[in-house]
């Protein structure tokens, strides 16, 4: 077998192995946290009677053990169950909030990777002068800023300053593709704004470690700008560090944004499982937990696999 | 003749204060024995004809909903889910903000002399939205299912007086086990929607007889609806279409109104209400309720179990810094009984209590504790404000020489592990429409939310007999008596009545001030039109 393909599926079953093990450490996180789902949701109308009845209708009674293979099983079959709270589908209802997680990800990250890494290159490439420092201010203050208040200035900015975009962001099947994307534009500015220093510095200092380097001296001796050198030079070797920090700011954008979500009432996958964590709603927890892990899981995976393919002592070995 | 007098202050300051209409005002002031004509010569505002306008969509941006919401009506427990039943659905009869009885479903209420046997008349040819009529049996079903402990309903405890039901042609008899001449208030509880069959097969289907059928139903982030077009009552539902924006953030909730995304909102925060007040297009609705915020003593549990010490808290406490601090001054001072003047049959003969360090500090003596801290537990989710309201009463109370002291408590499992558990915590009421009601749910000794542990055996009889009293004035001084009984001796701590503050935009026509509940009690998107 091939070097390559041998690390690639090594890591590819310990990414399933991790994501096994995950679902245990759900499942055990969520059977640890006080009270439980019948207490949950009767709160302040609890009855011994009220409570008796929800555990016994609701399975609640049976072992952890048990719960967790039944639960374990469902998954491998595509069937999540239903909601403990409200009775709905539960892999209908993340259907459709995945999707809206995805696309907010997906337009941030649209945004935010290319202007990341281009910004990163300039930094690099005037390191120490000027452009190099406007560009780490502006991103290092935006990045210090929490979301939220990020989020509350920018609905200050562009609903009541220069009122273009409206503060509450929900998208619905039926919207077109333009009146989704306006509908975001104010949270997609704001984890623009968090996510881009991450990027930037890592890119700026990747680059600026290669430039170090003696072919670097080389390539600039022939005569090639200095454009020239970081991109066809000094990126291609700065690539495998880049990825793993582009990645795991990825993950961030899927699995870390409930704030952004609440603040913008933005229908996706972060408040969904707050909702049902405070009402103890163990299926949609653990299901989602789980989604998160995967997403995890799999861009770290991905990056670790892109980092092996962008080393040429691995591509080719002897 | 003193009360009457005090009742009719408190609704001209009320009225003064734009807190009441002029309907509620005359309705109120002329039960009080005053002529039409003063009454509204006293509101002293010449009415503005205004028109309701038919069509357009009404957007509503509220607080308190959760994705795990359902559409059963006997789970509803937050805002967004009472807000969207009263939107769907029908009940028998609902309650006018003057207090009084509005029939629904039901044209015509009566009752046995005893107050024990109730019938309600059916009104013929309402219509569900999928085109069956009500009928008495739906009505009956309906009942039973809420009867049934599995269904988890939140009017369990309502509909467990009632003995017998029987559905015959268009009457429904309703036999209590004991007299309650309350019983059309109780039937106004928002989980009654009538439901097709009762709701057995499908209670979460969302199919009622209310003035608007349910289009979208996405439990957390919005709920939109349609004109049910053969609605029975043509005064209300002007929109064309109604849409529940669920905005749990308070600045996004505030932004989305002040840009015109929404037209109402439920909850502003009282501390940017001043703000708000300058900004073009928004009107600030602050209405007074019977909601109420507390700090409850279990009368069972050491050291509370003295009524000395008991007394020493109530006078610790300083409701006017209260009122101002928390409420923002929207809201008015308490009395340690649950019940003001927007309740019926309320006599207000007794005098206010106040921070007074010295009377507190000869109480406290009298009780002889030990000195040791008394602790009273908190969280941010008690009430709005719990934390900083526990933290004046600590420092008034240490002011008094009350080593009383503050325990922080995870909002997580507040519900389950503090309140109604620990002896001594911060709480809140959304109030009743009636004083038996909130008397029963809260006060009786063997009620299951008795989250004061206040067992008295004169105050319970008084609370029995009063239901099956149909002389008001008898049963005025029964109430005013139990009031008495409960502020000198109840583990009650009632420093304030809060407002509900709504955000209205000046597009809306036909708000009206309703003490029952927050946003005109669920129906502002029902009452309400658009003025294009």
């Amino acid at each position: 077998m091939h070097p390559i393909l041998k690390l690639v599926v090594q890591r590819i079953a310990l990414g399933l192995l991790l994501l096994l093990a995950v679902s245990a450490v759900i499942f055990l996180g969520v059977e640890a946290l006080p009270g439980d789902t019948a207490q949950a949701i009767l709160g302040q109308q609890a009855t011994p009677e009220a409570l008796a009845n929800l555990r016994e209708k609701m399975g609640l009674n049976q072992p952890p053990l048990t719960r967790y293979f039944q639960w374990l099983g469902g998954i491998l079959t595509g069937d999540l169950g239903k909601a403990l709270t409200n009775g709905a589908d539960i892999a209908t209802s993340i259907g459709q909030r995945l999707g809206n997680t995805l696309f907010l990800a997906g337009c941030a990250a649209v945004i935010a990777v290319p202007l990341a890494i281009i910004l990163g290159l300039v930094a690099a490439r005037y390191a120490g002068k000027w452009p190099d420092k406007v560009i780490s201010g502006i991103t290092l203050t935006t990045i210090s800023l929490p979301e939220f208040v990020a989020a509350y200035f920018v609905i200050y900015i562009f609903t009541q300053a220069i009122p273009i975009f409206q503060p509450v962001a929900m998208v619905f099947p039926g919207m077109s593709f333009w009146a989704k994307l306006q509908a975001v534009a104010l949270p997609v500015i704001v984890l623009v704004l968090v996510v881009l220093a991450h990027m930037m510095r890592m890119t700026r200092a990747a680059i600026l470690n290669v430039m170090q380097s003696a072919y670097i001296e080389t390539a600039e001796l022939k005569g090639l700008s200095p454009m020239t050198v970081i991109w066809k030079h000094a990126f291609p070797n700065a690539i495998a560090p880049v990825v793993s920090v582009v990645m795991l700011n990825l993950a961030y954008l899927v699995v870390g944004v409930v704030v952004v979500e609440v603040v913008f009432g933005y229908n996706a996958l972060g408040q969904y499982l707050v909702d049902h964590v405070t009402k103890r709603d163990l299926p949609v927890v653990q299901a989602v937990g789980l989604i998160f892990a995967a997403v995890y899981i799999f861009l770290n995976m991905a990056a670790d696999i892109i980092g092996i393919l962008a080393n040429p002592r691995l591509r080719h070995p002897k | 003749m003193d009360d009457k007098h005090r009742q009719l202050d408190w609704m001209v300051a009320q009225a003064q204060a734009g807190r009441m209409t002029r309907r509620e005002f005359v309705g109120r002031t002329t039960a009080l024995g005053v002529s039409a004509g003063l009454a509204s010569a006293l509101f002293g505002k010449a009415a503005r004809a205004e028109e309701p306008k038919k069509g357009g969509v009404i957007r509503l941006g509220m607080q308190g909903g959760e994705s795990t919401n359902s559409l059963d009506p006997a789970l509803a427990a937050s805002e967004v889910p009472y807000q969207v039943n009263m939107t769907w659905g029908e009940m028998l009869c609902d309650v006018k903000p003057d207090g009084t009885i509005d029939p629904r479903i039901a044209e015509e209420i009566s009752s046995s002399p005893d107050a024990k046997e109730w019938k309600f008349k059916i009104q013929k040819g309402v219509e569900y939205h999928n085109g069956a009529t009500v009928t008495a049996e739906d009505v009956v079903a309906t009942l039973k299912r809420h009867t049934d402990e599995k269904s988890q309903s939140g009017a369990l405890g309502i509909v467990q007086g009632i003995a017998d039901m029987k559905a015959e042609g268009d009457m429904v008899t309703l036999t209590l086990t004991a007299a309650n001449a309350d019983l059309p208030f109780l039937m106004a509880d928002y989980h009654l929607m009538i439901q097709p069959g009762g709701g057995v097969d499908n209670p979460a289907a969302g199919i009622g007889a209310g003035p608007y059928a349910v289009v979208v139903n996405e439990p957390g982030v919005r709920h939109t609806f349609k004109k049910h077009a053969n609605y029975f009552d043509s005064t209300i539902g002007h929109a064309d279409e109604v849409e529940i924006l669920v905005i749990n953030d308070n600045t996004a909730r505030t932004a989305a109104l002040q840009s015109g995304q929404v037209h109402m909102i439920n909850r502003v925060d009282p501390k940017i209400v001043e703000l708000l007040k300058g900004v073009p297009g928004v009107q600030i609705k602050a209405v007074a309720g019977r909601g109420h915020y507390v700090f409850i003593m279990h009368c069972d549990k050491a050291p509370f179990d003295n009524n000395d010490l008991r007394m020493a808290l109530k006078y610790a406490i300083n409701r006017q810094e209260m009122v101002d601090k928390i409420l923002g001054g929207l809201g008015s001072r308490g009395n340690d009984f649950p019940i003001n003047a927007a309740y019926p049959l309320f006599e207000d003969k007794f005098e206010q209590r106040e921070y007074d360090a010295a009377k507190a500090a000869e109480y406290y003596k009298k009780s002889g504790h030990d000195g040791s801290p008394i602790v009273l537990r908190t969280a941010p989710g008690a009430f709005p404000g719990a934390v900083d309201a526990a933290n004046l009463f600590a420092a008034s109370a240490n002011a008094a020489g009350i080593p009383l002291q503050v325990q922080l408590e995870p909002d997580d499992g507040y519900w389950s592990n503090v309140w109604n558990v620990q002896p001594f915590c911060a709480s809140y009421w959304g109030g009743r429409p009636v004083q038996d009601q909130m008397y029963s749910t809260a006060y009786l000794s063997t009620a299951e939310w008795n989250d004061t542990k206040f067992r008295n055996a004169r105050f319970d009889e008084l609370l029995l007999a009063a239901r099956g009293e149909l002389d008001e004035a008898k049963r005025k001084g029964m109430y005013t008596e139990m009031a008495q009984i409960l502020r000198d001796e109840g583990g009650l701590i009632l420093p304030m009545f809060n407002d509900f503050v709504s955000g209205v935009s000046d597009k809306i026509g036909g708000w009206e001030d309703d003490p029952n509940g927050e946003l005109m009690n669920g129906r502002a998107q029902v009452r309400c039109w658009l003025n294009a």
